[in-house]
């Protein structure tokens, strides 16, 4: 019968477009290969997830910062034209904070995935991993999170405990509140 | 973030008094003047009478210049001082922000090339045939998409305000013009897909929670999205009032966040990776977190409160005279519609409600307006926003009394003005 046809050639369209793409009203764009996806996915969570293999010492990255950073962070971390990267535990509370990476950054592996992403500014995305690692421990040692002959890996990097890890909290307002007076207000500032 | 750019009064040259004029108002000493002039103060300016009644003007007895001078038209010659407010002698201008002038600005739109700009790494220059958006994580299905490909999709036009959550700082010093204050805030009508018909093209996981957008600029920046804000109103956008996005606004894709904090409308789109947790990237950890004072830090502050600025009369303009002059300016909220914008002149005593600009729109500037008689005395305007949640704009020592100096952002602070008897407009907490 014409209808049951009509029926089975639309099943097997469905079909047809369900084997070129599983899903999608719309049927746009292509699928992403793992290969593409892993070339672009950058991301290191905080617990050190998708870090790459690789390993540095402090004593290299030391070297590597020399070349690659020291112009504007300083030669040891204390900052320049960038950031600075080193000191100020214990100033958040105080009338003058002082944020870097040991005093404010909540996560250690977001220190690797900032740098590769982003750093040095002149060429971002052009250290291999095993640089990466290793600027990441000379910055983690200038901040005595690390110990001179350390060498960093992920496993090591993913459990390093920031000191500033508990101080974060989710965003309470409206936490500021004004009344909307109208006539005779005593405070209008 | 950075210092106010200051006007310098010798940058202020003639070109711009004739314009001035034409507006009804001429700079003196520096300061715009608001007010009509009349032909012998026109002369006192420095504007020749040779255009004025009852002589012809120049440009009626000549043609003007032929069709297909401009193929991209350009304001007026006259206009040439109405540009982005950019702070002098910065260290390095990579990272780093330009102001919208908003006190030469009316309506609610911003002009495509006043725009306000932050960017982390300089403006990349994006073939569009090569740029690609990858979506992939918690979805049934990683896709890639051309631009010809995101296109296709059903589009919509929205007008949103954008704002930089940094506008301005707690700590002094404040700046002196509106711009200087609050310019790191405009707005457009965004044309654009809706960023879930994207989504659901890829099939969301159940454990999809948020998504991590990445922009192809050099700071590869990443800020994460909860997934309520994707599925709601988020847009990818490709156009801007009309034309496809300046490279300064993402070209050729950016995500678009009514409401949210600036840096989060991610520019150059190039990946969503759908997680179910954020990424607790370098931007929202240790840049955009906002700092209390008992060493406290609150992380992902999305949503940008309600607030409003008089634009005119403002900081750096002077009232030519006294008697009549228009209050107006802008109020916005994040969190929805304008609902009410009051006005007092007398220093915060009384107020008064001021007339709303139709249409008022969600998370769009709304301009407002109040007639004033200005007696010649001394005096201190401001506007006070209530948002429909019923939200009251707080004055700056509500909000330093709760967040302290070191917060940086989200500062939505009541903005009084000075005005002198000699009709000069200052910052009033300055």
């Amino acid at each position: 019968m014409r209808w049951r046809s009509c029926v089975i050639a639309a099943i097997g369209l469905v079909a047809l477009v369900g084997a070129a793409r599983a899903q999608g009203t719309y049927g746009i764009g292509r699928p992403a290969t793992p290969a593409e996806i892993e070339g672009w996915n950058i991301d290191v969570d905080r617990d050190g997830g998708n870090l790459p293999e690789g390993r540095g010492s402090v004593a290299h990255g030391e070297e590597i910062f020399a070349q690659q950073c020291a112009s504007c962070h300083g030669a040891k971390g204390q900052g320049g034209v960038g950031d600075r990267l080193v000191g100020g535990r214990g100033t958040l509370a105080s009338a003058k904070p002082i944020k870097t990476i040991g005093s404010y950054w909540p996560y250690a592996p977001t220190l690797f995935d900032y740098i590769r992403r982003a750093m040095p500014q002149s060429a971002p995305q052009s250290l291999p991993p095993d640089d990466v690692y290793a600027v990441s421990a000379y910055l983690l040692y200038l901040n005595d999170l690390l110990p001179a002959d350390a060498v960093l890996d992920a496993t090591r990097l993913a459990a390093i405990k920031m000191p500033n890890r508990a101080m974060f909290v989710d965003d309470p307002r409206p936490d500021v509140k004004n009344v909307a007076c109208v006539t005779g207000c005593s405070d209008g500032k | 973030m950075t210092a106010p750019a200051t006007a310098d009064p010798d940058d202020l040259a003639a070109p711009s008094r004739r314009h001035l004029l034409r507006q009804g108002g001429a700079l003196v000493g520096g300061a715009v003047l608001l007010g009509g002039l009349a032909g012998a103060e026109a002369q006192a300016a420095g504007v020749g009478a040779d255009n004025l009644p009852p002589n012809i003007p120049g440009w009626m007895t000549a043609p003007g210049e032929a069709m297909g001078s401009e193929p991209y038209g350009l304001p007026s010659r006259f206009e040439k001082d109405v540009v982005k407010n950019i702070a002098k002698n910065l260290p390095q201008y990579l990272s780093a922000a330009a102001r919208t002038p908003l006190a030469d600005l009316d309506g609610i739109i911003t002009p495509n090339g006043l725009f306000y700009e932050r960017h982390h790494a300089g403006v990349p220059s994006i073939d569009p045939v090569q740029h690609r958006l990858m979506v992939h994580g918690l979805v049934d299905q990683p896709l890639l998409f051309t631009m010809e490909d995101l296109r296709r999709f059903p589009s919509q036009s929205r007008i949103h305000f954008l704002e930089c959550s940094g506008n301005p700082v707690y700590t002094k010093p404040y700046g002196k013009t509106a711009s200087d204050l609050v310019g790191l805030l405009s707005c457009a009508e965004w044309t654009g897909v809706p960023l879930k018909l994207v989504l659901q093209e890829a099939g969301l996981r159940p454990a999809a929670k948020w998504v991590v957008a990445e922009g192809a600029d050099a700071a590869a920046l990443t800020r994460s999205i909860p997934i309520e804000k994707c599925l709601d109103d988020a847009m990818l956008v490709y156009s801007q009032n009309g034309e496809r996005l300046r490279p300064q606004q993402g070209y050729p894709l950016r995500l678009l966040l009514p409401g949210f904090e600036g840096n989060m409308n991610v520019k150059w789109l190039r990946r969503l990776h759908v997680t179910s947790e954020p990424a607790y990237s370098r931007e929202e950890t240790s840049k955009y977190t906002d700092l209390m004072p008992d060493g406290v830090a609150r992380e992902f502050t999305f949503y940008m409160e309600a607030k409003s600025i008089i634009t005119r009369p403002s900081g750096g303009q002077r009232l030519s005279a006294p008697g009549f002059h228009e209050i107006s300016g802008l109020a916005w909220s994040g969190h929805g519609k304008i609902s009410r914008v009051e006005v007092s002149v007398d220093d915060g005593k009384n107020w008064r409600e001021a007339e709303l600009q139709e249409p008022v729109l969600t998370r769009a500037l709304t301009r407002f307006r109040l007639p004033w008689q200005w007696d010649g005395r001394p005096a201190v305007i401001q506007s006070r926003a209530i948002d429909e949640t019923g939200y009251v704009q707080p004055t700056l020592a509500e909000l330093l009394a709760v967040r302290g100096t070191n917060s940086f952002y989200h500062n939505n602070a009541i903005w009084p003005w000075h005005i002198g008897a000699d009709g000069e407009v200052s910052n009033a907490l300055a």
